[in-house]
């Protein structure tokens, strides 16, 4: 191995990748625009649902529950309605998703029973945002009657075992400040490492193979290591230079809190690297056009990243047998790492499984690699 | 032994097709050496077996010594390859790709911007070292290869088909290159498909279906006895005198050159008159019949001709 052997090549990759309109796409442009896209646009929560009302009661009581959910964020009241059909209308129109419809007997029903009932209308063409909408109007609801029977109450001689009308329903609170944003986002760092890495890397030989600049690149007495290393060493760069400017995204940005070591965060970042750059390079190796490497690349890194890792969807809600093929998907350690020391602050001690299934990753795809390319047009 | 190359007994077989069949050859210090043959050939096989780019199926290739496939790194600090292909980098300039080529053949650092300085002289590329090398003309960009080849000093220099694509006055200058490169002890193995660069070479192997069909001097190759006595023949229709002389009686073999037929017969005197007559009995008018001195493609024509011969009668 020898030092400026490595440079030279590092350097030439290097200007190389800057004249690349689609590689300076990819190292650029690209984590910009999955950050903002996915960051915003997958989030779990429903805000501002378009949503209709009916109120036959048209009480006091009736007006109070629905000034709740006119205060709601969840939901924004664009129609008020005075039947069954044009509800069905608004709803079948578009014009809204959600109608809430009061019963003639609301505060009847409320004082005398201590409890009543409010008919939640769903558009559940978007059966995820329908239970979601289900379950956010329930709470607005449940919110209210509480209040409602606590103010009846007061005054009177405390009852004690008094009946609590209904109790509060969990989902609030778990959506309270968006929490599914900050699961999200420190998972996205992962997917646009994952898909920067494989992708640039996945260029990179294959684009030598395409020009036919290996030929004369094998003729010289560049060891295939040493091409390696000086072919690898700028994409770590660029890939932790992405990887910062994520991290600084979520934090200034999205306001996602960041409860760990920076250290902690580096470490992984440069074995998750280690881990996808070395596919990008074997992937080129064996497919010498640029547009087949890279689409294989996508393969195995972006679906994996984005369907098995914990990124999108929770491991542990899995079926068992997708649960035991996501050990496999070295960037479900990785996801594992970034939400812990993101979220719970872990440190290196406390993340020690994932460190050493991400490592031994490291270690196999970087062996991989190192044999994939051999200096031979045969 | 330090800038001789040998081939012995090459063979190099992909799947079914015979791209080099048992080739012997060698090379002196110094020396060029032209391969030449058609498309196909073997010759661009050959190169890149000596540059440790292909592993022969069997036979050896040595250079300076060594035996390629069993330590191509020692042979590829030792050596500079110009490809068919062009193969240097179009988004780097001219001035980035020598830098970069210096730099894998660890050209020591003191001596890095002297070298450049010369190889950009010598390439005339004074001027241009800043241009995207994908911007430039065929004939710098050969140049440019070449200089980028000989950066490290090589004591062999492998140059697959450098001259294809460019126009004449740039081959003429590029192959006085190769002289003045030649000229200070480097050995030469260069390919060419243009008959006439094979007057440039010291020495020429002719190169047809994988197998070596004949080794020697421009002059030696010229001199061939199995073309007895050449005629050349002007008349109206060619390509009917072509069917009409081949295989005529005193006629050895018939070929178009240009607007004109070469033809080899055996006794000149007698075909002189003949083939007037010949002629003038399938209704074909004869211009011009005159002797002429063979040219090598000439000789090439008997010499690949008489190898097909051999070939069909081992079959």
């Amino acid at each position: 191995m020898n030092a400026r052997r490595i440079l030279a090549i590092a350097r030439k990759e290097l200007i190389q990748v800057r004249r690349d309109p689609r590689s300076l796409a990819i190292a650029l442009l690209l984590p910009v625009m999955q950050m903002f896209l996915l960051g915003y646009g997958i989030s779990l929560d429903i805000t501002n649902l378009p949503t209709c009302v009916y109120d036959q009661e048209a009480s006091q009581h009736s007006q109070a529950l629905l000034a709740r959910f006119k205060a709601s964020r969840y939901f924004r009241v664009v129609k008020s309605v005075r039947d069954y059909g044009s509800l069905r209308r608004a709803i079948d129109g578009g014009d809204c998703q959600l109608g809430i419809v009061v019963p003639w007997n609301f505060s009847q029903q409320l004082s005398a029973l201590g409890k009543s009932s409010v008919q939640a209308i769903v558009d559940a063409t978007n059966d995820n945002t329908a239970t979601l909408a289900a379950g956010y109007a329930q709470s607005v609801v449940n919110a209210y009657a509480g209040d409602a029977l606590e103010m009846r109450f007061t005054g009177t001689a405390r009852q004690l075992g008094a009946p609590q009308p209904i109790a509060v329903d969990s989902r609030v609170w778990f959506n309270e400040d968006l929490a599914s944003r900050d699961f999200i986002i420190p998972g996205l760092v992962a997917m646009i490492m994952a898909l920067v890495g494989a992708l640039l890397t996945s260029l990179t030989l294959s684009r030598e193979w395409e020009r036919g600049t290996m030929e004369l690149l094998i003729s010289t007495p560049v060891t295939s290591l040493e091409l390696m290393a000086g072919k690898l060493l700028p994409y770590f760069a660029i890939g932790l230079a992405d990887a910062a400017f994520c991290v600084a995204l979520a934090v200034g940005w999205f306001g996602v809190p960041f409860r760990g070591q920076l250290a902690t965060l580096f470490l992984t970042t440069l074995l998750f690297l280690a881990v996808v750059l070395g596919i990008g390079y074997a992937i080129s190796a064996a497919i010498r056009s640029q547009i087949g490497a890279s689409q294989v690349a996508l393969l195995f890194t972006m679906l994996p990243t984005a369907m098995l890792s914990g990124f999108s969807f929770p491991i542990d809600q899995m079926p068992a047998v997708i649960r035991a093929i996501t050990y496999v998907v070295y960037a479900r350690y990785y996801v594992t790492i970034v939400k812990a020391v993101f979220l719970k602050g872990s440190g290196l001690a406390q993340l020690a499984f994932p460190i050493l299934g991400l490592l031994i990753y490291a270690v196999v795809i970087t062996f991989i690699a190192a044999r994939a390319f051999r200096k031979s047009l045969g | 032994m330090n800038g001789q190359i040998i081939a012995e007994n090459l063979f190099k077989r992909f799947g079914d097709f015979v791209a080099v069949d048992r080739v012997s050859f060698s090379v002196d210090r110094g020396e060029i050496m032209g391969f030449i043959g058609p498309n196909g050939a073997g010759k661009s096989t050959i190169i890149r077996i000596f540059c440790g780019l292909l592993r022969p199926t069997s036979g050896i290739a040595r250079v300076a010594g060594i035996d390629v496939a069993r330590d191509p790194e020692a042979v590829r600090q030792r050596i500079g390859y110009m490809s068919q292909k062009f193969s240097l980098y179009g988004d780097l300039t001219a001035e980035e790709n020598l830098r970069f080529f210096a730099r894998i053949y660890r050209v020591p650092r003191a001596e890095l911007d002297a070298r450049i300085r010369r190889a950009v002289d010598m390439a005339g590329l004074a001027g241009h070292t800043q241009a995207l090398v994908s911007t430039l003309a065929g004939g710098w960009r050969q140049r440019l290869a070449l200089g980028c080849a000989i950066l490290h000093k090589p004591a062999i220099l492998f140059l697959d088909e450098p001259t294809s694509g460019v126009d004449p006055q740039a081959r003429r200058r590029f192959w006085e290159l190769i002289h003045a490169t030649a000229a200070e002890g480097v050995t030469v193995l260069v390919s060419t498909h243009y008959m006439d660069e094979a007057e440039y070479c010291n020495r020429i192997a002719l190169i047809n279906k994988g197998r070596l069909v004949a080794v020697g001097s421009a002059s030696e190759l010229r001199r061939n006895p199995r073309l007895g006595d050449l005629l050349l023949v002007e008349c109206s229709d060619i390509g009917r005198a072509l069917a009409v002389l081949r295989g005529a009686p005193g006629v050895r073999e018939a070929a178009v050159f240009g607007n004109t037929l070469h033809v080899s017969v055996v006794d000149k005197a007698r075909a002189l008159s003949e083939i007037p007559q010949l002629l003038r009995a399938q209704q074909l008018e004869c211009a011009r019949i005159a002797p002429i001195e063979p040219t090598l493609e000439d000789s090439f024509v008997e010499l690949v001709g008489r190898g097909e011969a051999g070939e069909r009668e081992a079959a």
